[in-house]
């Protein structure tokens, strides 16, 4: 073999230029092709874990109808079994309970119906790091009776911290929910609906406010490998009792956002498409004018004893080794472009900032280094460089000898 | 009785090129090459020499008719086999040079041996010895294009020997050289001929090249008009 790859190596470097201009091509692509893929992988990761860390977790436990009918009602007890399958599942890091309802929020002549969700201090802070949200006043702990209010409906209901804020709903099984609190801080987040809209309060007084004693709505589980995220969901499903409880992958409460990324990554991959369209046909080029400029080197080596399954190998490595050093090359050149964009997100803005908001997602994109973006791009120009050598190497395993001697 | 020597042998061998219009060219011909021989096939252009010798090396296949190589008939072998058959036994030297370009002077050399998967040592040490006869040890590690045309075919020469193959089938080895290197390469073809009893086969049309052969084989529209040592050929 190490007389092929020498041979291989050579061979690559008998016409410099042509060779140098392939090369460059093919890493152009794949600096191109990884560089988009990251953007785009990182700008859903960040998405993804928006909504995962501020809304609903990798995976969330409700009651069996919570979710077509989000009612308190619906809610579950605090129980012993459900703690120990998430204590025992080793992929679940954090489990965040919740108890999530509307109410009316008054202040003064200012009344709005506001989502007021009840929280564990510290474990909703572990999540999605609450605390660093806020502008004014101080975080709450678990057994504070005060609340936090968004910028946006402080200034609507002209509340300030330490004012007080009247929320008056319906409680648990149709009594009457009513309670007085005091502003803790004023929290600010990417989402302007969740500024105007939101209410958060600690887990126990959100239980007495809606007389749900020890009840949660939820509990958001986060996951240590969020690729295994599938089989835990299979594994809590077949532990529970399917017909109390229901066991939801973010996919499937957050569909538009699901289909927002599903939308973008085909528009990706449509010009993921056309640059493996223009690899393909420089390697193409490349190999076959190797080929054809060799045919007479090529029938010599068969006439004196290379065999022909030989000379494809000869070709293939030719082949590989384009595609690898361009490959390589293309993915170095890449990274410290994408290490930038990693520590230093492209922020959004005008329009399509909006639209990142609408979802509650920060608006910037982010690079992503994840390995796969690397290997799935790396495989992806090997493999096509490998089909671009298909008609040189089947050209090769068919020349009659004494034609090509003639030449 | 069979002469146990002999290398090659051609029983009734013909050769038609299909087309529009039918070429014959080889009608018949029935040879004996025996081992160590140093034989010229000779003949006006167009007679048949290259076609014969690629029959003999199995790079043609004959229209009728047998190639009999130490009684194997290689005819009958199948394209992957007949690779395999030319590493082992046929040593090649062609009209122009034929090196691998990529490759210096000493890995040309050894590049049979290696196809052969003989160990380093003996490789090393065959290349070697080809390298002092050809007196270019100094040049072992030179691409072959910084070499002479008369250089190139002596590596070509040498290329051939090193698997010390049963035959080497050289077509016009000096059509391309000039008087000096044409006496060169053959007191090279000569001397392995002697020392290692290798049987040469070569087509030429260089009166020098006839002079040297040990027997001339002439050809004439495809057949064979003349076989034996002669003076001169006219």
């Amino acid at each position: 073999m190490k007389q092929y790859l020498k041979l291989a190596w050579r061979n690559l470097w008998r016409n410099k230029r042509r060779t140098i201009i392939t090369l460059t091509s093919v890493i152009l692509a794949v600096l191109l092709a990884v560089c988009m893929r990251s953007m785009q992988k990182g700008t859903y990761a960040n998405m993804i874990e928006n909504a995962v860390r501020f809304s609903t977790g990798y995976i969330q436990i409700h009651a069996k109808g919570y979710w077509d009918e989000p009612s308190l009602n619906n809610s579950f007890e605090n129980n012993d079994l459900l703690d120990s399958l998430i204590g025992n599942n080793k992929n679940i890091t954090l489990a965040v309970p919740r108890m999530e309802s509307y109410v009316l929020a008054s202040s003064g002549d200012h009344t709005k119906g506001v989502q007021v969700i009840g929280v564990d201090p510290r474990k909703e802070d572990a999540l999605n790091g609450l605390s660093d949200k806020l502008k004014q006043g101080s975080y709450f702990s678990a057994d504070d009776a005060g609340i936090l209010v968004g910028d946006e409906l402080s200034s609507y209901l002209d509340l300030s911290v330490g004012d007080t804020m009247i929320l008056l709903g319906q409680g648990y099984q149709g009594m009457t929910a009513a309670g007085k609190f005091p502003v803790k801080g004023i929290f600010h987040f990417p989402d302007k609906r969740m500024n105007s809209s939101l209410v958060y309060l600690p887990l126990i007084a959100c239980q007495q406010l809606f007389i749900a004693y020890d009840r949660y709505t939820s509990l958001s589980l986060m996951l240590k490998n969020p690729t295994g995220q599938s089989r835990t969901v299979t594994e809590l499903s077949s532990q529970l009792d399917t017909n109390n409880w229901e066991v939801m992958p973010w996919e499937a409460m957050n569909k538009t956002l699901t289909q927002e990324i599903a939308g973008d990554n085909a528009g990706g991959v449509i010009m993921l498409g056309i640059l493996y369209v223009v690899i393909a046909f420089g390697v193409f080029g490349t190999i076959l004018m190797m080929t054809m400029e060799r045919r007479k080197e090529f029938s010599v080596m068969v006439a004196i004893g290379l065999k022909r399954t030989r000379l494809i190998i000869l070709l293939t490595l030719e082949t590989l080794f384009i595609g690898i050093l361009g490959v390589s090359t293309g993915i170095i050149l890449a990274m410290p472009v994408l290490v930038y964009f990693k520590l230093n997100p492209v922020r959004i803005t005008g329009d399509a900032a909006q639209m990142f908001e609408q979802f509650g997602i920060e608006p910037i994109m982010p690079a992503s280094l994840n390995p796969e973006i690397f290997v799935h791009q790396g495989i992806t120009v090997l493999i096509i460089s490998l089909v671009a050598s298909l008609y040189p190497l089947i050209y090769v395993a068919r020349f009659d000898i004494l034609n090509a001697l003639k030449r | 009785m069979r002469n146990t020597m002999e290398v090659i042998e051609l029983k009734k061998l013909h050769k038609t090129y299909e087309g529009i219009v039918p070429v014959q060219a080889v009608k018949g011909v029935d040879l004996l090459f025996g081992k160590g021989e140093f034989t010229a096939i000779v003949g006006p252009s167009g007679c048949g020499k290259t076609t014969l010798l690629n029959m003999i090396g199995g790079l043609d296949a004959p229209t009728e008719g047998q190639v009999l190589i130490e009684d194997q008939d290689i005819s009958a072998l199948s394209p992957a086999e007949l690779v395999d058959f030319r590493l082992w036994n046929i040593g090649f030297v062609f009209q122009s040079y034929n090196l691998i370009p990529v490759l210096t002077v000493k890995e040309n050399i050894a590049f049979i041996m290696e196809l052969q998967g003989r160990n380093h040592k003996e490789i090393n040490d065959r290349v070697a010895y080809l390298l002092d006869v050809l007196g270019m040890k100094d040049k072992m590690n030179i691409r072959p294009r910084y070499l002479s045309g008369g250089q190139q075919q002596r590596v070509a020469v040498a290329r051939a020997l090193a698997s010390s193959p049963k035959f080497v089938l050289a077509d016009e080895p000096t059509a391309n050289l000039d008087s000096q290197s044409t006496e060169n390469l053959l007191e090279l073809m000569e001397t392995m001929n002697r020392t290692e009893d290798i049987t040469f086969l070569f087509s030429t049309h260089d009166q020098r090249v006839m002079d040297k052969a040990h027997r001339i084989v002439t050809l004439e529209d495809g057949k064979v008009v003349r076989d034996g040592k002669q003076e001169k050929v006219e």
